[in-house]
């Protein structure tokens, strides 16, 4: 196998649906290419820093909004119960 | 800007406040949207890029959840059903922009998308930090909007879809109405391309890698 070949096939092997025989090839590269281990190293990384991102704040006059428009839909689909009983 | 409402159920699970909210339960509906209005906002704007769109979807995906909770089943968790519905909104502004109502998002001309050989990396090194210390970094979010918006929408879509949703590839294909094949070159295009822009600012210059041959 060679670095191009590897290139090919990263991202199944990065999500372990590669088969295994092409799996075993793949790593056999690997363990004698740096670069490749690094770049699958680097892929890996990549993703875990997408997946753990923080996400971004509301604009606060958009969630105002947002929940004003849901307690108002919530009050039409639901008609014949008060919502807060107090 | 703390969620004000429901301190007190902070802590009850999903499934929980989901069955509350079915049984007529406003307060649980709304922790519910307080838990994740952020991800299915920044889920929208990723999408999109722009955030008047972004605000659309986040309120549409909410009613829609709040109309369609009794005939939520509970097969997948509230977050993936809530951001299934999200990415479903998200994609039907995409198509009324192209004017491609009823057409896929499969470009019907792609020369790209088997035929170009994959790029290859270019700067090879390891990262200075792991992404658990660089994930709580501002500055490297903006690296990840920034770079991120650099892809192509249909290399952005299927990168968001697969790998930040977790949809699998079966599922991103459905939902994006293209092939698994597509998919797979999609990702792998945009994994690299994101590697690449990630690892010029990450990596350890000094550690950078030239290979001196192809092997």
């Amino acid at each position: 196998m060679k670095c191009e070949d590897l290139l090919k096939l990263l991202s199944e092997y990065v999500d372990g649906t590669v088969d295994p025989a092409v799996c075993e090839e793949f790593e056999k590269h690997m363990s004698g290419c740096n670069p490749c281990q690094v770049v699958v190293d680097n892929i890996r990384k990549t993703i875990t820093l997408y997946k753990g991102g923080q996400p971004c704040e509301l604009p606060e006059g958009f969630r105002q909004r947002l929940h004003s428009a849901l307690r108002q839909r919530w009050r039409e689909t639901h008609p014949t119960d008060s919502t807060s009983p107090r | 800007m703390k969620p004000a409402p429901s301190a007190s159920n902070s802590s009850v699970p999903d499934q929980d406040l989901v069955h509350r909210a079915k049984a007529g339960d406003l307060e649980a509906f709304e922790t519910l949207a307080n838990r994740y209005e952020r991800k299915v906002y920044t889920l929208a704007l990723r999408m999109l890029r722009n955030e008047h769109d972004a605000e659309d979807v986040t309120q549409e995906t909410f009613l829609s959840a709040l109309e369609h909770l009794a005939g939520f089943r509970e097969e997948a968790t509230f977050s993936t059903w809530l951001l299934r519905i999200a990415s479903h909104a998200a994609l039907k502004v995409i198509r009324k922009r192209r004017g491609l109502n009823t057409i896929s998002l499969e470009e019907a001309t792609d020369p790209q998308a088997n035929g170009d050989p994959i790029p290859h990396p270019e700067f090879i090194a390891d990262w200075r930090e792991s992404p658990e210390q660089l994930v709580h970094s501002r500055e490297v979010q903006r690296l990840l909007d920034d770079a991120l918006a650099e892809l192509d929408e249909k290399h952005r879509l299927v990168f968001l879809l697969r790998d930040v949703e977790g949809l699998s590839v079966a599922e991103t294909a459905a939902a994006l109405e293209l092939s698994e094949a597509n998919v797979k070159v999609r990702l792998l295009r945009a994994r690299l391309q994101l590697r690449e822009r990630l690892t010029r600012r990450l990596g350890e210059p000094s550690r950078r890698i030239v290979r001196s041959h192809a092997h």
